[in-house]
């Protein structure tokens, strides 16, 4: 028998194919279920967020990076920390604007994206969209309002995909209704 | 490698989103669809993993390469318990399974259970199937992972049944049949004694 001994490895991670694997069932079905890919791309969008705004958590349970003083800081610990973390990749901060509040995650490769190939007539899908749900999602919670949006995908032809988060305003602390 | 964390997290979006955008009178179809979600992944999945194992001598084999190796590669765990009647139904038990351990205790949660386990249990369907054993895979929670006493009483069962497809029966029309009652379990103990 020459079966695959134990590939356990850290028992943190799970299989990578396994993740790929469901994430493109799932898009499938969102397919399936609305018309066109607006929606689909947004139903992606909300699900990240709720992933996001979980995953915050964890993060600052387990990275132990500290407070970031500005957002090029934020930028850093986003790429070298947060996606090695969670996706075992680290993408290249770029693109800076001249004003410091928009910079591009620049990724070579999408675990996401593994085994894709977008069948014709999905121009407008956003395939990875959940990345950029979860990225608002996670910044939100830490008080930045933050637009993330995809600029470049490989699945489309680009030669790289790029991830643009621009810096809207730092979000107060909102007091709940009914307190002073 | 993905993070366990945004696996599950997935996983608890995915199942949220089937429940959200399900019209009322389609309530039943939720589990089937995930079910459905399921077996899909689980049958690429068993393609990539055994693409250098040698040929299963028969359906024991195939099983416990299901509780061995599958269980380990998906939930970095092995099955704690095979039972077999050997007359086509198995009895696979998790005592510590990876969906519900982070769930509460209590009969509101028990009863929600189901959702979190139509798709791993339509992984092992959709897995068993590339593997030639055609069946139906149905899950039962006896108890919360969490309720688990020191000395380790029964948690969580699997149990899954073989069932030969006869001809002319469409695949789908078995699927549908299995989770018509997501509550629907089968009485293990008395199954057994």
């Amino acid at each position: 028998m020459s079966r695959q001994g134990n590939r356990a490895g850290d028992p943190r991670k799970v299989n990578g194919e396994l993740f790929t694997l469901t994430y493109g069932a799932l898009v499938a079905q969102l397919i399936k279920d609305y018309e066109n890919d607006e929606q689909v791309n947004k139903q992606l969008d909300k699900m990240g967020y709720n992933m996001g705004v979980r995953l915050i958590e964890d993060f600052l349970a387990r990275a132990n990076t500290g407070r970031c003083n500005d957002f090029r800081e934020t930028a850093d610990v986003i790429a070298k920390v947060a996606f090695k973390m969670y996706l075992g990749l680290t993408p290249v901060v770029s693109n800076w604007s001249t004003t410091g509040d928009e910079f591009s995650l620049l990724l070579e490769s999408n675990p996401l994206t593994e085994f894709v190939e977008l069948p014709p007539g999905h121009a407008n899908l956003n395939y990875s969209n959940l990345l950029c749900g979860a990225l608002r999602g996670a910044l939100e919670m830490v008080q930045m309002d933050v637009d993330v949006r995809f600029v470049q995908d490989i699945l489309k032809g680009d030669n790289i995909t790029e991830i643009r988060l621009k810096f809207i305003k730092r979000l107060e602390d909102a007091v709940p209704v009914g307190e002073d | 490698m993905a993070d366990e964390a945004v696996f599950e997290f997935l996983h608890t979006e995915m199942v949220s989103y089937i429940h959200r955008e399900v019209f009322k009178d389609e309530k039943d179809q939720c589990i089937s669809k995930l079910e459905a979600l399921g077996f899909r992944v689980g049958q690429s999945l068993i393609e990539r993993f055994t693409k250098e194992c040698s040929r299963f001598k028969d359906e024991l084999d195939t099983m416990k390469f299901l509780c061995k190796d599958f269980w380990g590669l998906v939930y970095k765990k092995q099955i704690d318990n095979l039972r077999t009647n050997h007359q086509g139904v198995y009895v696979l038990q998790d005592n510590k399974f990876k969906f519900l351990v982070q769930m509460s205790t209590g009969k509101q949660y028990m009863e929600s259970a189901p959702k979190y386990l139509a798709f791993p249990c339509g992984m092992i369907r959709g897995a068993l199937s590339n593997l030639g054993v055609n069946c139906i895979v149905t899950a039962e929670v006896s108890a919360m992972p969490a309720l688990r006493k020191a000395d380790g009483d029964v948690p969580h069962i699997i149990l899954f049944k073989p069932q030969m497809i006869l001809p002319g029966m469409l695949l789908t029309d078995c699927r549908e049949n299995i989770f018509c009652s997501p509550t629907h379990c089968f009485d293990v103990k008395a199954f057994w004694q």
